[in-house]
Formats: structure tokens, sequence, C-alpha cells
């Protein structure tokens, strides 16, 4: 700590140098808070996803259909508990200020499949027993101020109704999750109703989630599923829930990648800067660093001092640009609903701290070590020339 | 009866540059005594600022010994004796080698960071240093906002703080005016006379000189002549 105030003034020697890189380190961080994020927030359905539970859906794309009289013959698979299916419905409901996304489900396989949805029994038996019924999670219900027994109009984009205005759902229960990690940014809708207004695909579905006994018997499950379609006009591929959303995720995009590409870009030329910035500063005071190991720094000292100072310079950009991401993150929620509710957490944080400390040490080291190697008598002498 | 300080023994410096060896001091013995003011002076490129670094302990030489009180200096390792030189010297150069960014008081403070003395005790012995030079009040003020002769008090009270027995001055008046080059004369004259510390001083000045009680002359790596101020 008594060597703090050397630090520090190094740091601020030249101001106007010195706030230009903590700047640029600034907003490398910030970037790097907001795009880890949504990088997380996009990908954290893949990590929590069960592992009991297989989805079975078209072979070719996402956007296909299979039809609805698979549920038989596959619930027919030895190992299979528990079958349900989904749709993605798309719409729009009011501003869209926060999406969400719906789904019509067969409302009590859906939630026998789904545990960790909890609802009261009250309201799981009122989505059972409603055509017109919905539920939606905690997020929405929030975000939208929804209570049971509202109306909620939705505006369609993919699939038109008979009446080719807008689907009318009403809602019948809220949904928590059965801890954080479940997503509650969701509405379930009942399928028959919306098979049945449909103006076109009825009878389809975009795939089956399916609950197994035995989750060691996976692959043996998976394979023995295709197979009963293989070569029909409606092929199925049968993967663990986790990969589904991960394959989900990656037809949109392979967000980690973008992300960790952009972040890479910025930070190898935080780097380069930084690291000129650092050399150029120590280089500038050579003959400072001698005058320390003149009245006794040892030469360790000295390279321990370097080292921190630009450790102070990386943390004092990192944290700062963490704090301001954090602080956006509402804003950007609401610019990008697709991604939801994006979090600056605890784990994001510590990632962002270590990064700066692995700069702060890679661009620490060489003038660290070139002022450690500093012979006390050239330096002075070129001081003196 | 004076006690010897310094004891050079047959030492020889030889620099490397490219493929060449420069020799620089050849063979040089030289005993100083505690308390001496002694004077080191010679043409440029004569040896007298290597001299002075070896017996710093900024260098080593190539061959020789070099006793500093009882210590064996040229057998220290660098580690060994950047602590030593934090012990028991302090340097003064001609271009007062101050850090710009630190006031006065935290120039002088410098070689007590190596100490174990709490912050409030190193100030209050910065703040007694400033006052033996005579700039108590300039304790807050940074290098540029000295005069040079103020800027070399600073640097005279940072190389007494630690209480050293020697201090090596290198044309500590090169940069001065001859007013202010007689101030600080006097000022290294009162720190050997009152305060007991034994001065090397290197000077091109024979003015300067004249406030040493000794004079040495150095030529091409030798001495030549040594005579009483």
């Amino acid at each position: 700590m008594k060597f703090s105030g050397l630090i520090w003034a190094a740091v601020y020697r030249k101001p106007i140098r010195s706030s230009l890189t903590l700047g640029s380190l600034f907003v490398a961080f910030l970037l790097f808070g907001l795009l880890h994020s949504v990088s997380v927030a996009f990908t954290q359905g893949v990590d929590f996803a069960g592992v009991d539970r297989l989805i079975v859906a078209p072979k070719y794309s996402i956007i296909d259909d299979i039809p609805l009289n698979y549920q038989r013959r596959i619930a027919g698979v030895d190992g299979v508990e528990l079958i349900a299916y989904r749709s993605w419905f798309g719409g729009t409901y009011q501003n869209n200020k926060q999406f969400f996304s719906r789904w019509p489900v067969p409302p009590k396989e859906f939630l026998d499949i789904y545990p960790e949805f909890i609802i009261a029994d009250e309201q799981r038996e009122a989505f059972i027993s409603t055509r017109t019924g919905a539920i939606v999670g905690r997020d929405v219900a929030t975000a939208f101020d929804l209570k049971v027994g509202d109306r909620m109009p939705l505006i369609p984009n993919i699939w038109m109704n008979k009446d080719n205005g807008p689907w009318v759902f009403d809602l019948v229960g809220i949904f928590d999750g059965a801890d954080e990690s479940v997503d509650t940014n969701q509405m379930f809708m009942s399928y028959d109703f919306f098979d049945e207004y449909r103006t076109q695909s009825q009878g389809g579905v975009g795939t089956f989630v399916v609950r197994i006994t035995d989750p060691d018997r996976t692959a043996a499950i998976a394979a023995e599923i295709d197979a009963m379609f293989a070569n029909s006009s409606d092929e199925t591929k049968t993967t663990t829930e986790k990969a589904y959303n991960q394959m989900f995720a990656n037809q949109l995009g392979d967000i980690g990648f973008i992300m960790t590409g952009i972040l890479s870009a910025v930070f190898f030329t935080i780097l380069l800067l930084t690291g000129n910035t650092m050399a150029q500063a120590i280089r500038e005071r050579i003959p400072e660093l001698a005058i320390l190991k003149t009245v006794g720094f040892s030469n360790v000292t000295v390279l321990i001092l370097v080292l921190c100072e630009s450790l102070l310079i990386a943390l004092l950009g990192c944290i700062p640009g963490l704090l301001v991401a954090s602080m956006l993150m509402p804003a950007l929620s609401g610019a990008v609903p697709f991604f939801g509710d994006v979090q600056m957490t605890p784990l994001i944080y510590i990632q962002g701290i270590l990064l700066a400390l692995a700069l702060g040490v890679i661009v620490g080291l060489p003038p660290a070590v070139r002022a450690m190697k500093l012979n006390i008598v050239d330096a002075l002498g070129e001081h003196a020339a | 009866m004076s006690d010897t300080l310094i004891e050079v023994s047959n030492v020889s410096k030889i620099y490397q540059r490219g493929k060449m060896d420069v020799p620089v001091l050849e063979s040089l013995n030289l005993t100083v005594d505690q308390g001496d003011f002694l004077a080191l002076m010679g043409p440029s490129g004569s040896g007298k600022t290597t001299l002075l670094n070896l017996i710093g302990g900024l260098d080593v030489p190539t061959s020789g010994s070099i006793r500093i009180g009882s210590e064996n200096i040229d057998q220290l390792s660098q580690g060994q004796l950047a602590t030593w030189r934090s012990r028991n010297v302090g340097f003064v150069f001609q271009f007062y080698n101050l850090l710009p960014v630190l006031t006065a008081s935290k120039n002088v403070e410098l070689p007590l960071l190596l100490t174990g003395l709490s912050g409030k005790e190193r100030k209050k012995r910065a703040q007694a240093a400033l006052s033996v030079v005579g700039l108590e009040d300039r304790a807050n003020h940074r290098p540029a906002e000295l005069s040079g002769g103020q800027e070399q008090r600073v640097a005279i009270a940072r190389a007494i703080v630690s209480d050293p027995e020697l201090l090596v001055c290198d044309e500590p008046t090169g940069d001065l005016d001859r007013t202010t080059a007689d101030e600080i004369l006097e000022l290294i004259q009162l720190l050997n006379k009152d305060y007991g510390k034994t001065v090397l001083m290197v000077t091109h000045d024979p003015k300067a000189a004249d406030h040493a009680s000794h004079s040495l002359h150095l030529d091409k790596g030798r001495l030549i002549e040594a005579q009483p101020a």
C-alpha cells in the first residue's frame, strides 16, 4: 500500500493519454458486458434443459411441420413416458415492448411434462378446460401488468385465423418457475383452439416433447423414433432438449460465436493500443526508474510497480465499463426484446475482471521486464546525454 | 586519527562497446577517511563518474575490491547492493533527477518507502530533511514549480533523509548559476561539517572543488595527483 501513491502518480503522469487509454478500455469492457450478457441470455435455455426430455422435430427445417398423428406411434415406443407437442405462434402483443415466446400446446400433457412451471391447481384446471384459455409466465405478467381474467389479443404474423383478425385469448393462469433458471417469459395457449381456427396446416405441430423413463436410453429411443418415420414425407430428427435448443439457437446464427468474434477483435485492438501506450510510458520514464533503483528499489520491486500500474489501468477501465453495461441492461432488453430479459450475472462480472487482470499482465509484463533489467548507469547516462 | 570509510583496492573497470574493450579505470587505489569531503576532478572521460558509481554501488568493478565501512560491496548481489545503497549512500546528480509527478515531500520520502516506517513517520522525516536544506515551506510543490537551485536542494534532502554515512555528488552544481552553485556547495559543506557526512564530489569546476577538504585528479583512468585543498 505504501507504493500506491507512486503507482497512481505514474498512471496520471500524462492525464490526456491516460484518459484516452482508460476511455478505450471502458468502451471495450462496456461492449464485453453488453455482448456477453446477450450471449448468455440467448443460450441460457440450452443450459437448463431437462435431461430426460427429447424433442422430435422435422428433420430438415424448424419451419416445417410434422403430423400430429405421429403422437400415438411415438407414445407406443418402449421407454416413452409422456408426450406433448407445441408450435411456434409468433404474433405481436400490444406494442411488443417486451418480446415473449408464444406456444400453442395441449394444456394437460404439456404441464405434466414440464413440472418446473408452477401454477395454482384451479388455474391449471381452467387452462385445461377453457378452449380459448392461455397462461403466461410471471415475467410476462409483470411486464404487461396482466392478471387472471384479462383478454389478450395477439396480432398474427404467421398464423391467420378464420376471422382474419386478431387472436383473442382469455388469460386463465400465471405460472412461476421452480427456480430462477426457468424461463417465465413465455405464453402457452390451447392447441385445439389454435388448430381449429387457423387457416392452414391443420393437424401439424412444430415439435413433439417426449419424456422418457430412462435417460441412459436417450440415443436408442431417439433412433427408434426416427426410424419409424424414415423415408416418409415427414421425416423426423430426435435429439435431447438441450441439443435441440442449441440447434434452434444456431439456426438464428451462432450468437456465441458472433459475440466472441466481435469481442476478440475489440480486445486484440485494445491489447495493441494499451501495450503500445504502456511501452511508451515506460520508455519516457527510464531515468525515473533508474532513480528508484539508485535509492535502493530492487529489480523485483520495480517490476512489480510497473505491473501494478498496468493492472490498475486495466481495472480502472474495466470496472466502470461493467457497471455502465449493467445500468444499460434494462434499455437493451427493451430495445431488443427478442433476447428477453438480459442481465449482467455475477459470473460476467467475474469474467470481466479476470479478463482485465489478464490484459493488465499481458500488456504490463514486457515493459515491466524491461524496467527490471534496466542498468542504472546506462539509464542515468542517457538522461545526462 | 580518522577511520577509513572507503578503501578502493586495485580496481579496474572495462566497458564493452560492441566487440571492443574500453578500459576506464586501471588498477586504481584510493582511501577516503570518514568525515572527508573529497573532490574528484579531471577531464571528460577520465573515469571520475565511473569511480563515483563504483563507490556508490551503482556499478561493479571488473576487477579489484571496494570496501565501504565493513562491507565489501563488490561481493554483493544486485539485490544486496540495492539494499546497501538504500541504507548507506545518498546520491546527488547534476540534473536533480526528481520524479516530476511527485511533490517535493514525496520525492524526499522515496528512499523511506523501502523501510518499515509508517506513513506519518516518513512524512515527518521528509519534512525534517527539507528543513535542513531550507525548503520546509516548499514541501507540497512539484519540481516544475521550483527553481533549479530548489530542485537540487530537494535532491539533497532525498539523499540525506535515510541518514546515510556517505554522500556521492556527481556535478551537483553543473546545471546552476554561480550564486546558486555556491549556495548548494555551502549546503554540502554544512552536511559534511555539521552532520558528519563523508562527501565524494565529482566536478569540473575548480571553484566547486575549493569547498572540498581534498581534491584528487584523474586522467585516463589513473589517479595522477592528490593534493590538500
